[in-house]
Formats: structure tokens, sequence, C-alpha cells
């Protein structure tokens, strides 16, 4: 196990040879999950603003969404979008029938995240900024929302990490990300041990990575900076 | 749009297939959260006592399967383990070893944050009245602990449940597999996603009616 000599058959050599495979596999991981946060967080915020201040039945229609999405799995999200938008003459590639999915999924988490966050930011900020004035959105952005943001960023990054781990799932439909990349080639070679360990540790990294950004987003906006 | 005619037979000539995978994943939750409490709560205490050569081990072991993706960890588990030449195990048992490791992680914090949040005063006035290490464990510490954390407890059930739907991936026959299977046999596409998805659903919203009640039962103020 985790022979690195470069003789054929070793992992190192064997790595060596498949290093193509795995950086695409990592590309792919890392370029559903940037997708799914950057879509999931757009549209989380939307969602969770809506969720908080929205008419009664675009908040029910939108809690419907958040509770129904929570309480499926993702894998039955993934499937169901993979086979269920074909039906409807969508024919999208399995990458981003997985995106779709995921997004979906995050969405709802988000949403819920910055509802909690807006609902924790005490009344009488809404009501000073009435009181001097400012429109609704100007509430929104001046006031409510850079405190909102604070409480949001750690659940936020959670939802990150759960993001990244969540394409792995893709592999079930086909998306060769990082997981399917390396069980090919550990169909070519046998070498199982060592290549999901080198998967764990490039997942380790990635997510490693997003801890470590969003510790950094949290000190950037954990005080209030005149 | 095409047009879609909706089959509801495939759904019930398959009932019984479906509800044994519901139960069977409901099982393998149930038992992985069994299991995973015992861990989790052996790691909760490592990572709070002071001696590092306990508390570190359990701190990389927590780490490291919270940063891990399950389906990596269930593959890694069923094909990695008989590498080792450790094959004594089928795939269900395999499934719930990982989800019980899996859950272990997870229990753990929840513990650690319940027995954190635990009113000093209580350990305190438990040694006033003369009970032993052991018996203050047993009769103050762990009967609060379970009632601060019965709503994360009912939330980590939840996802487990939820979680058993990977199992589909090493060919466990739960509620996500059959869904495929039947897919795969049918192309009812509609039918069967969206019944398996409302079988997920109507399951997890009965498991947090039913354990809200639990809540209930047990809240100390009444």
């Amino acid at each position: 196990m985790l022979d690195f000599s470069m003789t054929p058959g070793a992992f190192g050599f064997e790595a060596w040879q498949s290093r193509w495979s795995i950086l695409s596999g990592v590309g792919v991981t890392v370029a559903s999950s940037g997708l799914t946060i950057v879509i999931a967080t757009v549209l989380g915020i939307l969602f969770g603003i809506a969720l908080s201040y929205g008419w009664w039945w675009l908040r029910l229609a939108i809690r419907l969404y958040v509770d129904v999405m929570r309480g499926i799995p993702v894998l039955v999200l993934i499937l169901f979008t993979y086979y269920g938008l074909a039906l409807f003459g969508i024919n999208v590639p399995a990458f981003w029938a997985g995106v779709i999915a995921l997004s979906g999924f995050a969405t709802a988490h988000i949403a819920e995240t910055l509802r909690g966050a807006v609902q924790s930011v005490p009344q009488g900020q809404m009501e000073a900024g009435k009181a001097i004035g400012l429109r609704f959105a100007q509430r929104l952005r001046y006031v409510i929302l850079p405190q909102a943001v604070r409480r949001m960023l750690p659940p936020w990054v959670n939802t990150c990490l759960e993001i990244v781990k969540g394409t792995t799932l893709l592999s079930v439909i086909g998306v060769v990300e990082l997981l399917l990349a390396s069980q090919q080639i550990m169909a070519r070679n046998y070498l199982i041990v060592d290549f999901y360990l080198l998967a764990t540790l490039l997942y380790l990294i990635i997510n490693f990575a997003i801890a470590q950004i969003g510790g950094v987003l949290e000190r950037r906006f954990s005080y209030l900076r005149y | 749009m095409i047009q879609y005619y909706f089959d509801w037979s495939v759904i019930t000539r398959n009932a019984g297939a479906l509800g044994e995978a519901l139960l069977l994943g409901l099982g393998l939750a149930l038992v992985s959260l069994a299991i995973g409490t015992v861990i989790g709560l052996a790691a909760a205490y490592a990572r709070l006592s002071c001696r590092p050569w306990l508390s570190w081990p359990v701190w990389a072991y927590v780490e490291f399967i919270r940063c891990m993706p399950l389906l990596l960890l269930i593959f890694f588990v069923y094909f990695g383990l008989p590498e080792f030449n450790i094959s004594w195990f089928d795939k269900t048992q395999s499934f719930i070893l990982t989800l019980s490791l899996y859950a272990g992680a997870y229990m753990s914090e929840v513990f650690r944050a319940g027995l954190g949040s635990m009113p000093k005063q209580y350990v305190e006035a438990a040694k006033a009245i003369g009970l032993r290490p052991w018996q203050r464990q047993r009769y103050v510490v762990l009967p609060v602990m379970f009632r601060i954390t019965l709503p994360a407890i009912s939330n980590n059930l939840i996802s487990l449940f939820k979680d058993t739907s990977l199992a589909a991936a090493i060919a466990v026959p739960e509620l996500t597999f059959v869904a495929r299977r039947i897919n795969a046999d049918t192309f009812r596409v509609m039918e069967v996603w969206l019944s398996v998805s409302a079988l997920y659903l109507i399951t997890a919203y009965t498991i947090a009616t039913l354990l809200r009640l639990v809540e209930r039962r047990y809240a100390s103020i009444r």
C-alpha cells in the first residue's frame, strides 16, 4: 500500500499515469460546487428575503419549497432531476442536471439560514431605518443585511462544505467528478485503498480551503468598522 | 412540453417492495443512530478529557469524518476494508458500519455542545450531596444533557434517514435503490420519483413530529 516508487503497478507510477484524469476530476468537482455555491447563494438570498418580508402567498410558496427540499434526500433530487428533466424535452447533460438539483437543495438551506439571520436582527433596527426615512431597499441594503450577513456566514460556510460533499453524488448519474474519476482509475489498476486515500486527501484540501476562506470572510465581516 | 400520461399502477404494483425498502431505510437509520450515539458519547467525553493522547485522536476522527463526503466513506469501507482481509460483512453491515461511524462524529459534536452547556451548579450540587463521579454522570449530567440535545438528536436522525439513500450506491435494497430499479424497468419516471420523494418527505416529517412529542414529554419544565 502507498508504494511511491515509479515502477508499473506501484502507486507512484499509477498516480502519475492518471494525473490528468484526477486533475480533471478535481476540476469538475470544483466547477460543479463553485457553480452551485454561486447559484444557491444568489437564489437563497432572494428566497430568504422573500421568506422574511414577502406577501403571505409568496412566503407560503417558498416555505413549502424549502420544507419539501429539506425533507428529500439529495440523491433522490439528483436522480429525479436527471430523469425528470428529459421527460419535459429538456435534455441537459448530467453535469447540469446535477448542478440544478444541488442548487435547488442548497437554495432551500441558504434561504432558511438567511431568514433566521434576518429575524435575529432586532426589530428596532428596522424601525430606526424607517424613522430616518430610508426606503425598504435601502433599509435592507444598509441596515439589515450587513448585520444579517455576520450571523449567516458560519452556517453558509457549512452549506458550502455540504455542497462540495454533495457533488460526490453526481457520480451516480455519471458525471466524472473526483470520486468517479478515482473509481475509474481503480478499475484499471486495483489500487483501491491508495486511490480512495488520494481522493480523500483532495477532498480534505478542497474543504479545508473553503473553511479557511470562510474564516477570512468571518473576520472581514466580524465587527463594525467606522 | 410533451404529453405525459400518469400511470400510477406502477406504484401500486410495487407498493410492497417500496414499503419494505422504506422500512429497511428506517431500520438502517435507527441502528446507525443507536451505535452512533454510543460512539458519540464516548467521543464527546474523550474530546473533553484533559489527556491529549485521548482528545487528539478523537478530534482527528471527528474532523476527518466531517470533512469527508459520505459516499466516499461508504465506498472506502465497502471496497477498501476487504483489501486488508477484513471481509466478514455484507453490504448492509458495511453500510451500517459506515453510517454509524459517520453518525458518531456528528453525535459527538452534539454531545460536546450539550456537555458544554450543562450548568456548572448541577455538577456542584451533585458533588455536594456526595454522589460519586459515576453516579454524577448517570443521574445528573446525562439526563439533563439528553434533554438539552434532544432537538439536535432528532435533526440528526432525520438527516441519517435521508443519508440511507446513499446505500443505493452499494446496492443495499433501500428506497432509492428500489426506485431506481422500478424506474429502469418501467420508465415511469414521474410516478416513481414523485412517490418516492413523497415517501421520504412524509417519513421525515413524521419522525420530526413524533420526536417533538417526545421532547415535550421529557421537557424539564411542564
